[in-house]
């Protein structure tokens, strides 16, 4: 088509679509034509998107000040059903086969890949440059390309047989530590939480996230992705809200196995490190950094989060 | 000569027929053996006074005797011995190029080899378990712990495959009284391999074969200042743990004072794995070789006094067969001899201490004040030292404090379930994930319930097996990080991305 063309088709959809009373000869005053449907924006817990419990919400605005979105501010009860659901899910997820759970992850990342654009629309809304933005987004779908590729093979890599003395077999073998708090990193929307998430459940965790508080709305986009995935409700839970005030809940909790908080406050590390001790809780930390390195993608990632277990069977007739 | 008499009411099931006779007393020399009247610090490759000048008694559980005064470290100790291990890692053990580290570790295993039978005897002495145990299990076990790390220390680009390492630095190593030595070789010999110095505090009631390494060590002349052993009490390890210079802690102990480890640690770089308690279930299903499973059951339990964080203090028994199971084992129970630690048919020996023989005889009074039906055996135990019966409680349920607890010590808890299903849940139905028993001739069940249990090692058909190749330690509040095997090296490694 022509580019004549196309604007004569561009004017006749705009004079179709003009509001009755108005101006219709201001081409700008056209684009009031159609009503934008805003998102609204909840949690993501057990498989499905309710409103945080407490009824709260923060204003998320962008640089020049304009309302993105009433985020939900997720509270302690929202993160302790969160857990409840993870729980839930753990066994079930864990047992999945190997094959299985690479499958789903790699169903995530096609299916996020068919959703770039409103991913990076929405990083761009939060002012990231549109450049990072889509670089971002690309990230995030290569990684979970790469941790759906360890689903079979950390346990290869990282299991033995043991030539143990006595006349038994023995082998040793990782498993999931079981439900994982997440305190996803601040400085990015998307690539922080998918470094983080998608080790913990490709080895058989369950997570419960709380998203950037700078880019919540990516997070909860997110969850729209897993949720048609064929990820099972519960496998990963995503909430919103004020890190300062979840941050207790989310390392104190005594159905959780490990707590990943990422960033370096020193006072907030502490703070985890020392709710850890209350059941011998797995603390795991992650400096800030740059996730877009290829340093933040590692099978030892998978194995911050796993457990060695050990079997012994006697040998004989 | 002094008999023991077995004296109990046979049953035609009994495991020794019928027979109501006694053994002769078959007692471990302890003549070849040197103990020194006192034994003072490791510091720096030398026996060192405490700068207290305070010494303690390491006793003779088993006749309440002093075997040798030991020296109690405090915080200036500690501090020598962290300045040392430091210089040793920055100036010597760092440098060293790895296959030479590795031919120090495999002298220390050798020069073990050749002194075990006074070791043997020594942590028999000082611990009060059976020489059988500490000859056969012990002190062989510490030996190859050592010969299987030494070949790892040139070996270690092996061990993190896509990944580089380096050693974590000086660690400080705390052990418990219940496999002194052994404990002592699963500490030091991972971390020596993997490059790093190390402060050892054994238990203080249990420190003599630690010292004997000490002089091992001296003999195997590794550099001064890359093992230091401190004999102490709690405030020695508190004194190591907040220690600024410590890079890494290791701890096996109780669940609580992991707990305030952990917790003490927060905000700090230091590193630090934990090997805490444990009460595992030990499940008996209706297909198991049942006679076998009886003796799993009698050495889960019974095996150094119960003094073991992996004991299979919870035996689940199906109902089917529970009637013949509790049969088999009273009978098993009445054959054991408590008694002399030094006499080699001795199966339980002492109790470690006065202090846990009072934790113990509190945790049956709970149990039967909760309700639970105590059985003992009835076998005579001797007038002087501290000695506690084999006991078993029935008509317990989970809530039960002598089911959710750990006793460390010769008392087991027995429960009946129905279904595979019921057997798994009330297995993990507790904090503690340390280790298991499964007994079926069933495989395809041994994979599905080993594989569903939270625990780190579980044990199909046979139980408390240990080996220096094969990994150990605990989910849960069992603790973090492995001992043995590839895996024992991590915690002493730092892996670079």
């Amino acid at each position: 088509m022509a580019d004549e063309e196309k604007n004569t088709v561009r004017e006749t959809e705009e004079a179709r679509l003009k509001v009755p009373g108005s101006n219709g000869s201001e081409g700008g005053k056209s684009k009031k034509a159609r009503i934008e449907v805003m998102k609204t924006y909840k949690l993501f817990i057990d498989g499905k998107f309710p409103r945080t419990e407490s009824g709260r919400y923060t204003v998320l605005k962008d640089n020049a000040g304009h309302s993105l979105a009433n985020v939900c501010r997720a509270s302690r009860k929202d993160f302790r059903e969160a857990v409840v659901a993870a729980r839930k899910a753990q066994a079930g997820w864990a047992a999945k086969s190997a094959f299985l759970k690479g499958q789903i992850l790699y169903r995530i990342a096609e299916v996020l890949e068919g959703r770039k654009a409103q991913f990076a629309d929405e990083l761009v809304q939060m002012d990231t440059p549109q450049r990072v933005a889509e670089a971002e987004v690309r990230l995030a779908i290569d990684r979970l390309v790469y941790y759906a590729g360890w689903s079979d093979k950390y346990m290869q890599v990282f299991s033995s047989v043991n030539p143990v003395e006595s006349p038994h077999f023995n082998f040793s073998m990782p498993e999931p530590t079981g439900v994982v708090s997440v305190l996803a990193p601040q400085e990015t929307g998307l690539a922080g939480l998918i470094s983080t998430i998608a080790p913990a459940i490709v080895g058989g965790n369950t997570v419960v996230v709380l998203a950037s508080e700078k880019f919540p709305l990516s997070a909860i986009t997110f969850g729209e992705v897993l949720h048609s995935s064929d990820v099972p409700g519960g496998v990963v839970n995503i909430l919103t809200g004020n890190h300062v005030e979840l941050l207790a809940h989310f390392s104190n909790h005594m159905d959780v196995n490990a707590c990943i908080y990422c960033g370096d406050d020193a006072e907030q590390i502490k703070t985890v490190q020392v709710n850890a001790a209350l059941n011998v809780k797995r603390a795991v930390i992650y400096p800030k950094n740059d996730w877009f390195e290829s340093g933040s993608q590692s099978p030892y990632r998978i194995m911050d989060l796993q457990e060695i277990k050990t079997t012994w069977h006697p040998v004989g007739f | 000569m002094k008999k023991r008499i077995i004296k109990n009411k046979i049953s035609p099931l009994s495991f020794n027929g019928g027979w109501g006779g006694s053994y002769a007393e078959a007692p471990e020399s302890a003549d070849h053996i040197q103990l020194k009247d006192t034994y003072d610090l490791f510091i720096n490759g030398k026996f060192t006074a405490p700068s207290s000048g305070n010494y303690f008694d390491s006793i003779n559980p088993a006749n309440e005797k002093r075997l040798a005064r030991v020296a109690d470290a405090n915080e200036k100790d500690v501090d020598k011995a962290v300045a040392a291990a430091n210089h040793a890692y920055e100036k010597v053990w760092s440098r060293m190029p790895a296959a030479e580290r590795s031919k120090y570790i495999y002298r220390i295993a050798r020069i073990m080899q050749e002194r075990a039978r006074e070791l043997a005897v020594i942590e028999s002495l000082d611990g009060g378990k059976p020489i059988r145990e500490s000859r056969d299990i012990d002190i062989p076990l510490a030996s190859a712990h050592f010969f299987y790390y030494a070949g790892w220390a040139d070996k270690l680009d092996y061990a993190t495959p896509g990944a580089k390492s380096k050693p974590v630095g000086v660690a400080g190593q705390i052990i418990p009284w219940n496999f002194p030595l052994l404990m002592a070789a699963w500490k030091i010999a991972p971390a020596l391999a993997a490059g790093n110095t190390v402060i050892l505090k054994p238990a203080e009631t249990t420190p003599l074969t630690a010292l004997k390494l000490a002089e091992i060590i001296q003999e195997a002349e590794l550099p001064d200042g890359v093992v230091n052993i401190l004999s102490g009490a709690g405030s020695t390890g508190a004194a190591l743990v907040n220690h600024p210079g410590i890079h890494k802690i290791a701890f096996t102990g109780s669940t609580e004072v992991g707990k305030i480890i952990q917790k003490s640690l927060a905000g700090t770089s230091k590193r630090y794995s934990l090997e805490l308690g444990g009460k595992a279930a030990n499940i008996i299903f209706e297909d198991a070789a049942i006679d076998q499973a009886v003796e799993g059951i009698v050495n889960g339990i019974f095996f150094n006094q119960g003094h073991v964080c992996c004991a299979g203090s919870r035996l689940f028994v199906q109902e089917s067969i529970a009637n013949t199971v509790m049969r088999k084992l009273k009978d098993r129970m009445e054959t054991l001899i408590v008694g002399d630690p030094l006499d080699k048919n001795t199966d339980i020996g002492a109790i470690n201490s006065k202090d846990q023989l009072e934790k113990i005889k509190k945790y049956v009074k709970i149990g039967t004040s909760e309700g639970g039906a105590c059985y003992q055996s009835s076998c005579s135990l001797p007038s002087k030292g501290y000695w506690f019966r084999p006991t078993l409680f029935t008509n317990v349920s989970q809530s039960s404090r002598i089911v959710q607890e750990e006793i460390f010590g010769p008392v087991l808890s027995i429960q009946t379930f129905r279904t595979t299903e019921e057997a798994i849940e009330k297995a993990n139905n507790i904090p503690y994930g340390l280790s298991g028993g499964v007994w079926t001739d069933k495989g395809s069940k041994i994979f599905k319930v080993t594989s569903q249990i939270r625990a780190g090692v579980i044990w199909a058909n046979t139980y408390n097996k240990f080996d220096p190749t094969s990994p150990f330690g605990g989910y849960k509040e069992s603790g973090m990080g492995r001992e043995g095997g590839l895996h024992g090296l991590m915690p002493y490694l730092e892996i670079q991305h």
